[in-house]
């Protein structure tokens, strides 16, 4: 799932500090999962502002609303009637629900109130660790299930470099070497001849913003207006 | 004579003397963190007839630098040939092959293709590493160009950069089984010499090389290896603790704290020396690659008493 750590309080602070009026949007779906912006920490963050902001004498009027995902134009509506009592929107969604509301009301400013770090796993309550890059040219198949892209600190295709060190990565002991597990993956499957071969350079497919359609799908066309 | 009729592919001088035969001994230069050009050419003096080329390194440490290829020209400009570093961590491929056509409009005919160290490591920690390719990828790249006279793009090139490509080997990063498979890629990527990560643990050196020669690897690349002697107890505890993938035996401490004081760094000298003396016999090591780090002036005293001079004169 998208994982997603609240913004420090004082930088929240200080992004609404012009506004009187801000209505707080949670996301149901993977930030609420991942325990940064679901209904729980909205109502936390609305707290926390509420009582800041009396302290310093300039007290905020704050609403609150969460919808199931905040990316999917099919649940937003429930912001249409809301949104004119406020003059700013504070998203607790990743960075795709934030622009996806941006786009939605484009006459209010909408801020983030937390940092989308990236795709992960989630190995215990609280606990995430980053899996996937979305580079658009899965390699998993060679490597045996383990992704150089996101977990090698360099991306490396050939590895491991000559920095590994007992089985760990050079920038940290704590971080263990992508390629090195890859080669205890691959030499258990007896697949170590996936990797012998050289991985020729990559196409980079995230260098422009992507559109996807599936199969059977297509784009909407677009009105003859906008053309 | 160009190098397509006399069968070089670069006619670097390193090339030469890897291909007569001889054991060839290289040396390596850091550029300095400022823009001095007499720093450059004060090292460089040390170096001149000791040594067959000389890298330069490219933003060593993940630290800023004067870059690889200008230094390059300075130690040129006092009649050293450089062997140009270049990370993969710094440059995207346009930057890369842009700068390989202009080092070799300059006339630098080695270059050396590494991945880099993290820049973690460096004074730049928060900087966006590149990698957009990887080293083995960088080999292929820079064959295509002198080889096909093609980018790597696929479009054709105007007088091929005629490079003799390096890379570098770490025989004691794990896992030590891959380490002469990941050789293998290298030298199917087309690497024509290799430098070897600083050798201390001389035993699993042996081992490495001895699994080269049975692959047959070492009939079709040229290996450097890779000496660095210590100066002190404190280096030697430092590379022990402190530098990835770098193996440090015990022995090799001991041995330098049981030499008389101030004597330590001729003792650490001495100990490099014996190395190069058993690499000379080495069946698969074709020269060394000397790593006198900060340490450039000592390098005429270190290759007189390693019996490596005079240099062959082509």
């Amino acid at each position: 799932m998208i994982v997603a750590k609240r913004k420090p309080f004082d930088e929240i602070k200080e992004m609404i500090k012009g506004h009187k009026k801000v209505l707080i949007a949670g996301c149901g779906t993977c930030v609420a999962v991942c325990l940064a912006g679901g209904e729980k920490e909205v109502d936390v963050l609305n707290a926390e502002l509420d009582m800041a902001r009396r302290l310093e004498n300039k007290p905020l009027d704050t609403g609150t609303i969460t919808v199931e995902r905040q990316c999917d134009v099919e649940y937003l509506e429930p912001f249409d009637s809301k949104v004119k009592d406020y003059d700013a929107i504070l998203s607790m969604a990743c960075g795709v629900g934030i622009q996806f509301l941006a786009e939605r009301f484009p006459g209010i400013p909408v801020y983030p109130a937390v940092d989308t770090t990236g795709m992960s796993a989630n190995l215990a309550v609280g606990l995430y660790e980053e899996r996937c890059r979305s580079c658009g040219e899965c390699v998993l198949g060679m490597t045996g299930g383990i992704c150089p892209v996101t977990m090698c600190a360099k991306g490396l295709y050939n590895g491991p470099c000559g920095g590994t060190n007992e089985g760990n990565c050079e920038i940290s002991d704590d971080q263990p070497c992508a390629w090195f597990k890859i080669y205890e993956r691959l030499a258990t499957q007896d697949r170590l001849d996936c990797i012998l071969n050289i991985k020729e350079p990559v196409g980079w497919n995230d260098q422009v913003p992507r559109t996807l359609v599936q199969p059977g799908y297509k784009k909407p066309e677009k009105a003859k207006n906008e053309e | 004579m160009s190098t397509e009729e006399n069968g070089f592919k670069s006619g670097s001088n390193l090339e030469k003397i890897l291909r007569a035969g001889h054991f060839a001994f290289t040396g390596e230069l850091g550029p300095p963190r400022g823009s001095n050009a007499e720093e450059v050419r004060e090292k460089a003096k040390h170096l001149k007839g000791v040594v067959d080329a000389v890298n330069i390194t490219d933003n060593q440490t993940a630290m800023v630098r004067m870059s690889s290829w200008a230094a390059s020209l300075l130690i040129m400009q006092e009649g050293l040939e450089p062997n140009f570093q270049m990370v993969c961590r710094d440059r995207n491929r346009l930057a890369m092959q842009s700068d390989i056509l202009g080092a070799y409009a300059h006339g630098i005919k080695n270059m050396l293709c590494l991945s880099g160290d993290h820049q973690k490591f460096g004074d730049h920690p928060d900087a966006k590493g590149v990698f957009d390719i990887d080293s083995t990828q960088l080999i292929g790249m820079v064959k295509k160009m002198r080889d096909e006279s093609k980018f790597l793009g696929g479009a054709g090139l105007e007088n091929a950069p005629k490079m003799f490509i390096g890379a570098a080997a770490n025989p004691f990063a794990d896992p030590f089984e891959w380490r002469v498979h990941r050789l293998a890629k290298k030298i199917n990527a087309g690497v024509d010499f290799i430098q070897t990560q600083c050798i201390y643990n001389m035993d699993k050196f042996r081992e490495f090389i001895k699994r080269a020669n049975d692959m047959g690897l070492t009939e079709n690349v040229y290996i450097l290896a890779g000496v660095t002697p210590m100066k002190s107890v404190g280096m030697a505890k430092y590379m022990k603790s402190k530098v990835p993938g770098m193996d440090v035996p015990d022995e090799v401490i001991k041995r330098l704290q049981g030499a008389e004081k101030g004597k330590v760094a001729a003792e650490g000298i001495k100990a490099a020396c014996e190395q190069i003396e058993e690499f000379k016999e080495m069946k698969g090591v074709a020269g060394v690659h000397l790593m006198a780090i900060e340490w450039e002036h000592k390098v005429p005293e270190i290759a007189e008493q390693a019996k490596v001079l005079p240099r062959p004169q082509f």
